[in-house]
């Protein structure tokens, strides 16, 4: 009975219930995180730690908080685990931190963190909690990679900043696309990926 | 005490707040030290880099001995004694808001958009042979979007540049965030910054600098889609190089030494 459910939790998330592509939560930060590879890659792991970290805590205490100061609880402790992720970022991997800079505060505003504390980690125990934080984290993140390998690829030419296409700026013969850097063609791209994963799993579409 | 009384909610409340804010400032005193010694070894970092002293294998605590660090009174151009600041704990970031550090710039010479400025400022000297080899100027300002934090340095003739970087600002990247292409960056190299009756000269030109004549040495390419940029980076090193910023110094540098 366990095993099927582990499963379920970790894989639903990443295209059957895609927070991003399905539920349209969290575009801000993908629009803002997804210009290169690596600080696409360290927001994954962010928001995935946060998310586990925040529902896991909050269903320890579900049975505790008070239905009357939920939703500030709740802020509350995802406010605190994502200062502390900042904090290590800052002392731990400084580059990464100054090109993430103020978006790693904002993960405390991302929509599927405080979504998912509402909607699973108050109903669920600690170890199913965890499960699905650690699924709608990636299934983010699998969104936030896939927009990040199309901007950095052709914005920039390069991937994981290794040089794929030498762009024109470095000598090369590459013309960058100028859109591609900035953060609204993330807006197309996610548009292309849930056209594409709409069409691929029709029960995705919503009935008007 | 029942689920939603009103006790209840506000002891939960309570001693989950008082909870969480250990965790918080248990996290900020105990990261603290690691992060302000990334943050000066960055800077260090980057002051070694605009001077062409970095290499990868040498730790930059070692590669920073060959640099001398001062304190100058912007004013007067003079170096101030050590006992007055010390150098290796001057906060010039906090100087430039302390009303007691710094004056206000009169908005019509603000070409730098900062409002404020700094009395006092770090400078970095590199000497070859007992010889002043390189000033390395801390220099900042605002860009299209964010205030520029840079190092320009110059070479011995205190007019040559030689190098000139950026620790950090908010441009957009591929756009205004070129200003941190090396290419971008390589230009500078070599280019005079005062005309021989010592008036600044210095251009950043849309299109292409030139390249031959008596132009050539005072000019390089601003950056495509990134005008403002470019013009912000053109007006903030004007400033810091103006009679309002380090020209002073450099005056007296020439004529006296070190």
């Amino acid at each position: 009975m366990a095993e099927p459910k582990i499963k379920e939790l970790m894989w639903e998330p990443i295209f059957n219930r895609n927070p991003v592509t399905l539920g349209v939560l969290g575009i801000c930060s993908a629009l803002a995180v997804t210009g290169k590879m690596q600080t696409a890659f360290v927001m994954t792991i962010c928001v995935t730690v946060v998310l586990a970290c925040s529902s896991f805590a909050i269903s320890l205490i579900r049975n505790q908080i008070p239905s009357s100061v939920r939703i500030g609880a709740q802020i509350t402790i995802i406010a605190t685990m994502v200062i502390v992720v900042a904090q290590v970022l800052e002392a731990y991997l400084f580059d990464i931190s100054k090109q993430l800079s103020v978006y790693v505060g904002l993960i405390i505003t991302n929509c599927i963190v405080m979504g998912r504390a509402e909607a699973f980690a108050m109903k669920n125990g600690p170890a199913a909690s965890i499960l699905d934080g650690i699924g709608h984290g990636l299934g983010y993140g699998m969104v936030l990679l896939v927009v990040a390998f199309f901007r950095e690829l052709f914005g920039s030419g390069t991937l994981f900043g290794f040089e794929v296409l030498q762009p024109v700026t470095q000598g090369g013969w590459y013309v960058s696309n100028g859109l591609m850097v900035l953060p609204p063609s993330a807006f197309f791209l996610i548009t292309f990926l849930i056209w594409a994963i709409r069409t691929w799993k029709p029960d995705q579409v919503e009935k008007d | 005490m029942a689920r939603d009384s009103v006790g209840k909610t506000f002891v939960v409340a309570i001693v989950l707040a008082a909870f969480c804010s250990l965790l918080v400032s248990g996290a900020a005193i105990g990261l603290r030290s690691k992060q302000e010694a990334n943050k000066v070894r960055d800077r260090k970092k980057n002051i070694l880099v605009v001077a062409g002293l970095h290499d990868a294998q040498t730790p930059v605590e070692e590669a920073f001995q060959q640099v001398e660090v001062r304190i100058v009174d912007i004013d007067s151009g003079e170096f101030v004694a050590g006992d007055r600041f010390d150098p290796e704990t001057f906060d010039q970031r906090a100087a430039a808001k302390d009303p007691e550090l710094s004056v206000t710039i009169p908005a019509a010479k603000d070409l730098a958009g900062i409002g404020r400025r700094e009395k006092y400022s770090l400078v970095y000297l590199v000497k070859k042979d007992g010889e002043l080899d390189q000033v390395i100027l801390p220099i900042d300002g605002k860009g299209l979007w964010s205030t520029l934090y840079g190092f320009l340095a110059l070479g011995d003739d205190l007019n040559t540049v030689r190098g000139i970087t950026w620790y950090e600002h908010a441009e957009t990247p591929g756009l205004g965030g070129e200003i941190d292409n090396p290419l971008w960056k390589a230009q500078w190299d070599g280019k005079k910054l005062y005309d021989p009756q010592g008036n600044y000269k210095f251009q950043i030109v849309k299109g292409q600098a030139a390249q031959s004549g008596p132009e050539a040495d005072y000019q390089i390419d601003g950056l495509s889609g990134a005008t403002l940029t470019a013009n912000g980076v053109a007006n903030l090193v004007q400033y810091w190089l103006g009679e309002d910023g380090f020209k002073k110094m450099l005056e007296r540098l020439k004529t006296e030494g070190v």
